[in-house]
């Protein structure tokens, strides 16, 4: 396996280990071999050079989950096309022809509507689906040996894909309004990575609780729905008081959103500059958690699931 | 030392299991509820304290494996016998690092890599292309060396006519076939192999097993767990003995290990099997009792040379499905399948048993089973479809054969596998002087 091509550098670590490392690492012809120890609550510290090495298997899960995603389904890749634009024409009437919230500056509010809609539910499809994918690939995770971390991650490309398509129908909308965005936009490759990252953490958190705990597969669809609300995709966060703006900014999503409709709205989203960085912070913080929780736990999946 | 690839030192496994203790004797709604709140009380209690989910109010700890010490060596092919249960797959999972043990550590040199099952992570949606490579990645092989081996890999399965069909429209041959293929083109330095030759036709098993002792034959250390001790016995030059989560022999020479094996495996299996009342639960077909039966239609554990035997096999069918059989498997007292026989053999046309209570009785016929002690395991089936009664599980009986002495010159057990007394004919065709002479 990946893991276990020789690695030079851990050699020269282990090699402390016992004599045997340094005896195989003397042979002439041969590359030294690594050693490894598998002991009880042992932490791995060669996590991140395994998950380095099981990249392939990530690209071809990946490719997987995306090339699977639309078989047998009459309309296929429109499925893609049809749910966020659903989405946003029902916003744009309620929250903007019924409620009548004021747009950003100039911005139309299909557009307005549809630039929150991006992060949002790149971040919703990550959390739901990446939450499900241990239990989902179970069969793999009780049979062969990979830093679990993949399962996960691999499933935020899926979301990227529909992403990218979600971006596609966004540019033919602004396109459609005649609206243009300006320089910012050359920062939506950041934004589009700090979403995928807010999206991680509670992500890896929630699915190693859902390994032990199946009663997350009931609360993140509440989560999903809860939260489209919660976070300012139909409405602009301007439009929050400014009293409670700083309060409001601890969710992460509000950062992500506000952060793609300074990049896409050419000037005319002012970013909130005290509420981003409180979401910044969330987001890392969150993300360390559940780094940590994840690895914790996962040695344990096996025996679990 | 540095001929030690992996070393095992005190190793455990330990698995949290629940029962259910003794219930109140009579059931009110009020005790329900109460239960219900003291169980919800209590698996919030766990999960604050991130303790494991187990069902029932009663926890034990099951010792899967308790203090394994071994050492394996660059080359050697282990095979690793026991009956199910005795913790040959919770090793192999320590091993493979799918689970980590409770106690004790292993120390293991160079890539590893693991065949628990056939065909792992294949995609049903996905084609036999698309499937080789996704389940080459999930083996631990690179594309690049997939792309390398792919036209060998596509020869060894036998599917080139399909390799753009989706694996749901495989035969189930086909399926094994691809999937034993892949895994067959592994190159680690450590190969650990579960059980997988189970699966397959006959010839593809052999054809798996003449790959894996090229594998086990360049110099490679091969794991393999098996009940065929057939394939154990060719394939591997060392054992271990697994029982009751311990190791109870290693030996340099894996036929000591198999014939300890089989010295305690004889002992517990009786000449007549009754279902004890819950066992083998299914939908389908539940198996009352096992049984060789004499002439005059009693259990006996002695089966005659001359006579045959026959073997008598009940049990209760709840579905009517014109799929189900049954079949007898018999095996050699180290574990060699000789032969199986299904009802479905002798039929001509579809043929569909009714349910309701049934006695199947198949005769083995005489002069056919060399002189030793002999395994008839009972297997019920949905013909293409899946085991109701999986061979390897299924209610097992033994018994003796002896040979009767009808010609002088067969005194002794045979060599050979069988012992058939075939219609021999001598014809003189011409009288040789010498010996009319004398």
């Amino acid at each position: 396996m990946n893991s276990f091509d020789r690695l030079p550098a851990e050699e020269a670590r282990t090699g402390a280990v016992g004599p045997a490392g340094v005896q195989s690492s003397a042979l002439p012809g041969t590359t030294p071999e690594r050693l490894l120890i598998l002991e009880a609550g042992r932490a791995e510290r060669n996590y991140w050079q395994d998950l380095w090495h099981y990249r392939e298997l990530f690209a071809m899960l990946a490719w997987r989950d995306v090339s699977v995603r639309y078989k047998q389904t009459v309309i296929g890749i429109a499925w893609a096309i049809v749910r966020p634009l659903l989405t946003m024409v029902v916003f744009t009437i309620i929250f903007g022809n019924l409620a009548k919230l004021p747009s950003d500056g100039a911005v139309p509010y299909p557009v307005l509507v549809f630039a929150g809609m991006l992060p949002w539910f790149l971040f919703s499809s990550i959390l739901s689906d990446a939450s499900n994918s241990i239990v989902t690939n179970s069969n793999l995770i009780a049979k062969v040996y990979f830093p679990r971390l993949i399962v996960p991650s691999a499933v935020a490309v899926v979301a990227l894909v529909d992403f990218a398509i979600n971006l596609a129908i966004l540019a033919a909308i602004m396109a459609w309004y005649g609206f243009m965005p300006n320089w910012q936009i050359v920062f939506l490759p950041l934004f589009v990575v700090l979403a995928v990252l807010a999206s991680l953490g509670p992500a890896l958190f929630i699915t190693a609780l859902n390994v032990k705990y199946r009663d997350f597969r009931f609360i993140i669809p509440f989560i999903v729905q809860f939260g489209l609300y919660v976070s300012p995709v139909g409405f602009s966060s301007a439009v929050v008081p400014e009293t409670w703006r700083f309060w409001y900014s601890l969710n992460p999503v509000v950062g992500v959103i506000d952060g793609f409709r300074w990049c896409l709205l050419g000037g005319e989203s002012q970013l909130y500059m005290p509420g981003f960085l409180a979401s910044l912070a969330v987001v890392v913080a969150v993300l360390w958690l559940g780094i940590r929780h994840f690895r914790k736990t996962e040695r344990t999946f096996a025996d679990l699931i | 030392m540095s001929d030690v690839i992996i070393r095992a030192d005190g190793l455990g496994k330990c698995y949290l299991i629940g029962h259910e203790s003794e219930r109140e004797r009579y059931i009110a709604l009020r005790d329900v509820i109460a239960r219900g709140a003291r169980d919800l009380v209590r698996s919030a209690g766990d999960m604050m304290r991130g303790r494991q989910l187990v069902a029932g109010n009663e926890v034990e700890e099951f010792w899967a494996l308790k203090d394994i010490n071994f050492e394996i060596r660059r080359g050697d092919v282990v095979g690793i016998i026991g009956r199910n249960g005795a913790g040959k797959s919770t090793l192999l999972k320590i091993l493979s690092r799918i689970t980590e043990p409770s106690t004790g550590r292993v120390e293991i040199r160079g890539r590893v890599a693991s065949l628990l099952e056939v065909g792992t992570g294949f995609h049903p949606e996905l084609t036999g292309r698309e499937n080789i490579f996704l389940n080459g990645a999930i083996l631990g092989m690179s594309r690049a060396e997939i792309r390398w081996k792919f036209d060998e890999i596509v020869a060894f399965a036998e599917i080139e006519k399909f390799l753009d069909t989706p694996v749901k429209r495989y035969s189930s041959g086909m399926y094994v076939r691809l999937a034993f293929a892949v895994a067959a083109h592994l190159e680690p330095e450590i190969l650990i192999v579960d059980e997988v030759l189970a699966v397959g036709d006959a010839e593809f098993q052999k054809k798996c097993l003449g790959k894996m002792k090229d594998v086990a034959g360049g110099g490679r250390t091969v794991l393999f767990v098996s009940h065929n001790m057939g394939a154990v016995q060719r394939l591997c030059n060392q054992g271990i003995f697994l029982e009751d989560g311990a190791v109870k022999l290693q030996s340099g020479n894996i036929d000591t290990c198999i014939a300890a094996y089989a010295d305690t495996r004889m002992g517990q299996i009786s000449s007549v099997w009754v279902n004890s009342g819950d066992e083998y639960k299914n939908s389908v077909f539940i198996p009352g009792s096992l049984s060789l039966i004499g002439k005059d239609g009693e259990p006996q554990a002695q089966a005659i040379y001359e006579e045959g035997c026959t073997v008598e096999l009940s049990g209760t069918l709840l579905v009517k499905d014109s799929d189900f059989a049954v079949a007898i498997s018999v095996y050699r007292a180290d574990g060699q399948r000789l032969f199986w026989s299904s009802v479905h053999d002798t039929a001509t046309g579809q043929r569909t048993i009714p349910p309701g209570k049934l006695r199947f009785r198949v005769q083995i016929p005489p002069r056919l089973l060399n002189e030793g002690n002999y395994e008839i395991e009972a297997v019920a089936y949905l013909h293409n479809r899946r085991y109701v009664v999986a061979p390897g599980s299924g209610p097992r009986i033994s018994f003796d054969n002896s040979l009767h002495y009808t010609s002088p010159y067969w005194d002794k057990s045979r060599d050979g596998v069988i012992a058939p007394c075939l219609p021999w004919a001598v014809e003189h065709l011409e009288v040789e002087r010498s010996s009319a002479r004398g």
